[in-house]
């Protein structure tokens, strides 16, 4: 199976990440909305990673399932973790004065939404969109 | 930020009463930029002016109702002539009518 891993560092690499979303989601026929939401979502991860995490990488890859076609992507991080996830999918709720929009926004852009986290072990977020 | 600090700044110099941002070329605005954004019209209404936001593309402000992006209280037009056109009119000095006699 391809996958595409990019390191998340700094501001740039968000953009990188982002770009080949909505590359990889034309290429496989996603619609340009469908790939805005593959890409704002990316943006969201990876911003999270560059915010708590400082480091951190997001892979790529294509799903094929039958006759579905999807997009899994997964941000990973060794980062601080989140302690009250429960807290963390809530929307409005940040412990850094953001919006408080990012994790429950992405859980709506996408069709499956997956996260696991740790606190002192890091955060794993997957997220799944099929071709409509 | 560099755009923050040069935009309040030029508010400033040349004593603007209206900005208009034009996000035409954004592909994405997550919860990060929406809210720079917000912060940037918030400041420069403390500075006096009136900011407008245009250009923001159809899949974009998809992507942003589905995250839960508002951009509440921010001035929005579909594109540069029509944030003009909005600026023109909240930026008109108000003249006061003549007295009735």
């Amino acid at each position: 199976m391809d996958e595409t891993r990019i390191v998340i560092r700094v501001d740039m690499d968000i953009v990188a990440a982002r770009q080949s979303g909505r590359a990889l989601a034309t290429g496989l026929g996603f619609s340009n909305t469908d790939a805005t939401l593959i890409a704002t979502a990316i943006s969201e991860l990876a911003r999270n990673i560059v915010h708590y995490a400082k480091e951190g990488e997001i892979t790529l890859s294509t799903l094929n399932k039958s006759e579905a076609c999807g997009i899994v992507v997964v941000a990973r991080d060794k980062g601080p973790g989140i302690s009250n996830l429960e807290q963390a999918m809530k929307m409005g709720f940040s412990t850094s004065g953001s919006l408080g929009i990012g994790l429950p926004g992405v859980r709506r852009l996408m069709d499956e939404f997956k996260i696991d986290s740790r606190p002192g072990h890091g955060t794993t977020v997957t997220i799944k969109i099929w071709k409509r | 930020m560099q755009l923050r600090d040069a935009l309040v700044a030029k508010v400033s110099t040349f004593r603007s009463r209206g900005v208009i941002v034009d996000v035409t070329v954004l592909d994405v605005m997550d919860s990060f930029a929406s809210r720079t954004l917000r912060d940037l019209v918030h400041m420069i209404k403390l500075r006096g002016a009136v900011t407008v936001i245009v250009g923001i593309q159809p899949e974009v402000a998809f992507a942003m109702v589905q995250l839960g992006l508002t951009l509440e209280g921010v001035a929005t037009a579909l594109d540069l002539e029509e944030g003009l056109a909005y600026l023109d009119q909240t930026t008109t000095r108000k003249v006061s009518a003549p007295r009735d006699g």
